[in-house]
């Protein structure tokens, strides 16, 4: 093995350890939130997007209802699609693989993937090691975190709220890399904040979606030069 | 709507997405503008989360433990610290500062 692809493979399996350690904090709320251990397994094994999971919990624990937590989940999931079609070309697997490739499609697996370009051998290890990885360690550590979180009593007791809270910063914070995405998350935060005076709970959330759209169209409108 | 109907119908709605990548001919979709519209929705909606989380009760707005404890987290995602640790942080912080006042 060479120390490329010996690097690849420590990447994937760390990445995959301590993307699925933060399972825990994941199982404990969504039990904190109302869902039983076997609707938060269901969430880690099918749904499987961090990001998508903790919307769908964050939502469902303000009680807002299952329609505000189903579109948030899926308009978070989005980005997992433009990995997918990065991994196309690079994977080439046959239609039977396709559905399993797509499954293991997250932040993680891309980004190690890329740590193997340009060699082709490298971001296929890079992509299916860390999505394995990173399924096996989710799955468990969300389950230890769901036991542990139904052990709890109330949550706000043990600052779970708190700790909801800090996992939507750490989700966020990788990708404030530009100015334009600062200005947009403190107008987003400050709206739906706002906003939750007056609005069902769920649908400012929703409602930043559309803020969004009209930073992309300004930016359309501002041009390219 | 019932609870589990809901995790599995969100659950394929977040697989389409996944799958919806592989089926695609990548020329139609790689258009830097509609990547773009990817990155600013995923922003907008986490950072939407991020206030609703920390300012939002049952009550409606309040500033209480939970901003001081999120203040810490950005402190401790700057230093760089590892993202559980961060969250247990955060958590003792809220739950310290409520049994103490």
């Amino acid at each position: 093995m060479s120390s490329k692809q010996q690097s690849v493979t420590a990447a994937s399996l760390g990445v995959g350890f301590a993307t699925g350690l933060y399972g825990v904090s994941f199982g404990a709320l969504s039990v904190a939130a109302g869902l039983d251990i076997w609707q938060t397994m269901a969430l880690s094994l099918l749904m499987f997007s961090g990001g998508s999971q903790f919307a769908f919990i964050g939502v469902i624990a303000t009680g807002a209802g299952v329609v505000p937590a189903i579109l948030s989940a899926w308009l978070l999931g989005v980005r997992n699609g433009f990995y997918a079609i990065r991994m196309n070309p690079v994977l080439s697997v046959s239609a039977l693989l396709k559905p399993i490739a797509a499954q293991l499609t997250i932040d993680e697996s891309n980004a190690v993937s890329l740590l193997g370009e340009p060699d082709r051998k490298k971001e296929r290890l890079g992509f299916w090691l860390t999505g394995a990885a990173v399924f096996v360690f989710w799955n468990v550590f969300t389950f230890v975190g769901a036991v542990l979180g139904s052990q709890l009593g109330n949550p706000t007791d043990w600052g779970l709220d708190a700790a909801a809270a800090a996992a939507f910063l750490g989700l966020i914070w990788p990708r404030l890399n530009q100015s334009k995405l600062l200005v947009l998350a403190v107008a987003a935060a400050f709206v739906a904040t706002s906003l939750s005076v007056v609005l069902p709970a769920g649908v400012p959330v929703l409602l930043s979606a559309v803020l969004a759209v009209g930073f992309w169209l300004f930016g359309m409108r501002g041009g390219r030069k | 709507m019932t609870l589990w109907s809901a995790i599995l119908l969100s659950s394929a709605m977040v697989y389409s997405w996944k799958l919806f990548g592989y089926l695609v001919p990548e020329k139609f979709v790689s258009n830097p503008r509609i990547k773009e519209l990817a990155a600013l929705l995923t922003v907008a909606l986490l950072a939407a989360l991020v206030g609703i989380q920390t300012f939002v009760s049952a009550e409606g707005v309040a500033v209480d433990a939970r901003v001081p404890a999120l203040v810490v987290a950005g402190v401790l995602f700057y230093l760089r610290v590892p993202f559980v640790v961060v969250v247990v942080i955060a958590a003792a912080i809220a739950a310290l500062l409520r049994l103490l006042f």
